[in-house]
């Protein structure tokens, strides 16, 4: 059909050469690093791939990745499943609070947490020596080790459990627990007989999600694993980056397809729970089914404030007490209290300064610029056919789906000669860091304004358009403004996720383009254990005030948007 | 103001023919409903006129302008059309002011213009005290006058309303209908409504294009829809009554009193054609003797207000709709006089 007006067309064309380009972009370095794992199996037994799948170390690693990541989703399971079944079924009181400190440690990055547990234990502690409760000198750390870390991962990925849950349960219809009771079913029946096998696929997703999340954590395993000689898949790819550089780059694609692989077919099973457990619910969901704790409520709540204390309070005290003494092993007092960190930090525009500026700009450039592409990118896939929409969708996913080393080995491998006909050598700058980020948090801004997007009734805009409005002034009058909230919100969930990001830049930063959570691992790795903590301290704050923020916005967002609201 | 043409327009979703070959001549200043049940194509023939829709064969003429054909589309925004959507789509984030007003804008009306011409299309759906209201606060009758203002503020060619009423409860209904009427007179725009709903079609429009499947039933008055309707399907659908076999008359042909008795005194095999009796034309007499030629057993007696509605089993076991002023005792034997019926077209 021939067009009598360009401009729809035209917009049409320009939006399509975007999406094109943002998928190729999404694709690149997987492919790159596809094509490098698998380029040399020609050479048979010297094949890189080859020589890694023969090495001992690649398949204790491999074992040591599956135990802890195991392991932690076990702790994930028990901890999330029991916070999503108290704090959604129940009448139990603070429920808002109760959610945004459990959700908490998901938010705060995982070398801050593995930094304020090291505080928290160990002979050094300054917090156990406060109390005079710490172990004698020369006494094992109990976290430098494989279980330490399952624990941590745990709790870091209980969230994710707590969410999948959370959601299958507020999406049973109330009329299948009150139909149930009605026959004469009591509580813990209803429970056990009803509740419990229907959301039996949303506990199942919330594991396998908890299982992916363990697998791909690098900040964590770093910071116990490593000081124990303990080493899982992400690092023991950066620790022969580290020692053998860019020369050992074949062999640590492969890793990385091993990694990567097994990551996906953990998403591709989680899917299709997910997708089993949305289907054949009907009724109105939605509402919490409010069980009476009656005379154990007191307990019960008494219970889970005991377990935020054990598992984000002690550990933050611990990290803010550390943050405070002059050095390492010495007691809190009101003698020894000090503010130098803070000084040395905030003050001396030093080195770790440095860092926190790259993180800013790095984390406030990458979510300005997928504000801009989400709202046009979006826009133009809610138009695509539905196997396109898919197809596009896993494209702009698959960056942020596979573990952070992945990633980073492919964008170094992408970026390690200067780029061809421009030669601009991208390979040890922060421009690297940017591009690795852009490619990672796509998803992260594009989710909520595709939800954004979905929930406007086509006809808002078909108003518009009779009403005389051109594609363009559609866009910018009438999509742009309802949907603005849910565009900040994915601009303010990249900056979160951006500025703490430790795994990607791990292997990407060089000297003097340190970021944040490279800074906070270098100082523990170097024995500054009290600058680190101070860093840490005000990252949490920032962490803590931008979830406030999300928090504030809530309202005007699409369901789903900000993860620790309904 | 000018005239709307629709010829066999046919729109094809993969197989499915959602409209078949519709020809529609709409006069300038008509007020013209699509009717018919759920699925029948009609609101997708309205989001052909809009121009959301490409027509697969056809063409669509506004006065002597080409809208839409094979090879030529012009977009919505260019057609100088208005539309009430059964959502209202009014935008959240602009004041009842801004959104009326918002088509002017985009015709880079401003100023004294702009603000006088917001102000008479809330005056005329009587909204003014709520123009710097956000939409969210308004009730759903007030919705849709913002919505009508909306359609009222840049004068357009065609105004197309898409179930206008489908959300509102019945009270509300009655009193809308009211104001599309006086909309109507006031405007004199060419209208076209989009309803399943046979009665409000009835009340409003000048013409009304009855729709099932994809194909045009019937394109009449509503007073010819309602005393002449073509097929038993439309009959069917258009007001209440009851299809009755008769050995007499031929499809479109008006029966008398005595050639209707006579046709249903016949024998079953010789009663073909169908019938179509009105519950009005139905003189219920108490007290049955076998003096009456048709008798008929009450099944079962509805009451209405005004009159009771009367469920009839004849003799020869078909249904009969009648009125009566007084209620009848369920199983009561009556006489039955029928004053005249309508032939229809069998169903194809």
């Amino acid at each position: 059909m021939r067009l009598s007006l360009t401009h729809g067309s035209q917009q049409r064309w320009l939006l399509t050469l975007l999406t094109t380009v943002i998928v190729a972009f999404s694709l690149t370095p997987s492919l790159r690093l596809l094509v490098e794992a698998l380029g040399d199996l020609a050479q048979g037994s010297e094949a890189p791939l080859w020589r890694v799948l023969q090495a001992e170390g690649t398949w204790r690693a491999l074992w040591h990745s599956f135990y802890t990541s195991a392991l932690g989703m076990l702790i994930a399971l028990v901890l999330g499943s029991l916070f999503a079944f108290v704090i959604t079924l129940t009448d139990i009181r603070g429920k808002p609070w109760l959610v945004f400190c459990f959700m908490l440690p998901m938010m705060i990055p995982p070398q801050v947490t593995a930094l304020s547990w090291l505080q928290l234990f160990g002979p050094a502690s300054p917090l156990l020596k406060s109390i005079g409760l710490a172990p004698p000198l020369g006494s094992p750390q109990p976290l430098h080790s494989a279980q330490g870390i399952a624990l941590l991962l745990g709790i870091q990925s209980a969230p994710l459990v707590f969410l999948a849950l959370r959601t299958s349960l507020l999406s049973l219809p109330r009329e299948l627990v009150e139909a149930a009771r009605i026959s004469g079913a009591s509580q813990t029946q209803v429970w056990g007989q009803i509740v419990l096998p229907l959301t039996r696929s949303g506990l199942i997703a919330g594991g396998a999600m908890a299982f992916i999340s363990g697998l791909g954590n690098f900040g964590i395993p770093a910071m116990l694993g490593i000081p124990a000689g303990y080493y899982v898949l992400p690092t023991l790819i950066y620790q022969r980056m580290a020692s053998f550089g860019t020369g050992v780059l074949a062999e640590m694609a492969s890793l990385s397809l091993l990694i990567g692989a097994l990551a996906l077919a953990g998403v591709a099973l989680q899917q299709a729970w997910m997708k089993r457990s949305r289907f054949g619910l009907v009724g109105h969901g939605g509402r919490a089914h409010d069980f009476a704790l009656g005379r154990w409520r007191g307990g019960v709540t008494a219970l889970l404030v005991a377990l935020l204390v054990a598992i984000l309070v002690a550990p933050l005290a611990a990290l803010v007490v550390s943050s405070l003494v002059p050095a390492m092993g010495v007691p809190l007092t009101w003698e020894t209290l000090t503010l130098n960190a803070y000084h040395e930090v905030i003050a001396r525009q030093g080195a770790t300064w440095r860092a926190v500026r790259n993180s800013l700009w790095l984390a406030g450039g990458a979510a300005l610029v997928l504000m801009l592409c989400s709202l046009p990118l979006a826009y133009r896939m809610q138009r695509l056919p539905r196997r396109w929409q898919s197809l596009a969708l896993s494209a702009i996913e698959l960056p942020y789906a596979l573990p952070g080393v992945v990633l980073a080995v492919a964008c170094i491998l992408l970026f390690v000669r200067p780029i061809p006909l421009i030669g601009v050598a991208l390979y040890g700058t922060l421009g690297l860091i940017f591009i690795a980020y852009l490619a990672r948090f796509l998803v992260v801004c594009f989710k909520p304004v595709a939800a954004g997007l979905s929930q406007l009734d086509p006809s808002l805009e078909e108003a518009a358009q009779l009403a005389g409005a051109g594609p363009w002034r559609r866009l910018s009058g009438i999509v742009l403004p309802l949907v603005a909230p849910a565009l900040f919100a994915g601009g303010l969930l990249v900056f979160l996720m951006a500025v703490n990001e430790l795994t990607v830049s791990a292997l990407l930063w060089s000297a003097g383009n340190e970021t944040l959570g490279v800074m906070i691992f270098n100082l523990d790795e170097g024995g500054e254990s009290v600058l680190a903590a101070a860093v840490s301290v005000l990252v949490v704050a920032m962490v803590a005030a931008l979830m406030l923020c999300l928090s504030l916005l809530a309202p005007r967002l699409p369901k789903g948007v900000v993860p620790w609201q309904d | 103001m000018a005239g709307l043409t629709i010829d066999r327009v046919t729109k094809r979703f993969g197989e499915q023919r959602a409209v078949d070959a519709l020809s529609l001549d709409v006069e300038p200043g008509e007020f013209v409903a699509l009717l018919g049940p759920s699925g029948c194509g009609k609101t997708t023939m309205l989001r052909m006129l809009a121009g959301f829709e490409s027509l697969s064969e056809g063409e669509i003429h506004l006065g002597g302008r080409l809208l839409a054909g094979l090879d030529q589309h012009v977009p919505p925004e260019q057609r100088n059309m208005a539309m009430v959507f059964q959502s209202y789509a009014l935008w959240p984030h602009m004041s009842v002011a801004d959104n009326v007003g918002y088509p002017l804008k985009l015709r880079r009306r401003s100023g004294e213009a702009y603000q006088r011409q917001v102000a008479k299309a809330l005056a005329m759906v009587a909204l003014e005290p709520y123009a710097q209201r956000s939409p969210q606060e308004l009730s759903g009758g007030q919705r849709q006058r913002v919505a009508l203002a909306r359609c009222l503020v840049t004068d357009p060619d065609v105004v197309l309303l898409d179930e206008p009423l489908a959300n509102l409860d019945r009270h509300l209904r009655a009193a809308m209908e009211q104001s599309f009427r006086d909309f109507h007179r006031r405007t004199r725009a060419t209208l076209v409504y989009v309803t399943h709903d046979q009665s409000e079609a009835m009340a409003l429009a000048d013409r009304i294009a009855v729709m099932r499947e994809g194909r045009l039933e019937q394109w009449a008055t509503p007073q010819t829809l309602y005393r002449r309707p073509r097929s038993t399907w439309v009959a069917s659908f258009i007001g209440q009554g009851s299809q009755l076999k008769v050995a007499a008359g031929r499809p479109g042909q008006r029966l008398e009193e005595a050639t209707l008795m006579r046709g249903l005194a016949a024998i079953a095999t010789e009663r073909t054609q169908t019938v179509l009796v009105r519950p009005e034309h139905v003189t219920v007499l108490p007290d049955s003797s076998s003096f009456h030629a048709l008798r008929a057993r009450v099944e079962g007696v509805t009451f209405r207000g005004e009159r009771y509605e009367l469920h009839l089993c004849l003799e020869s076991g078909e249904a009969l709709m009648a009125y009566h002023h007084e209620a009848l005792t369920e199983g009561q034997k009556v006489g039955l006089t029928l004053h005249e019926g309508w032939c229809l077209e069998p169903d194809a």
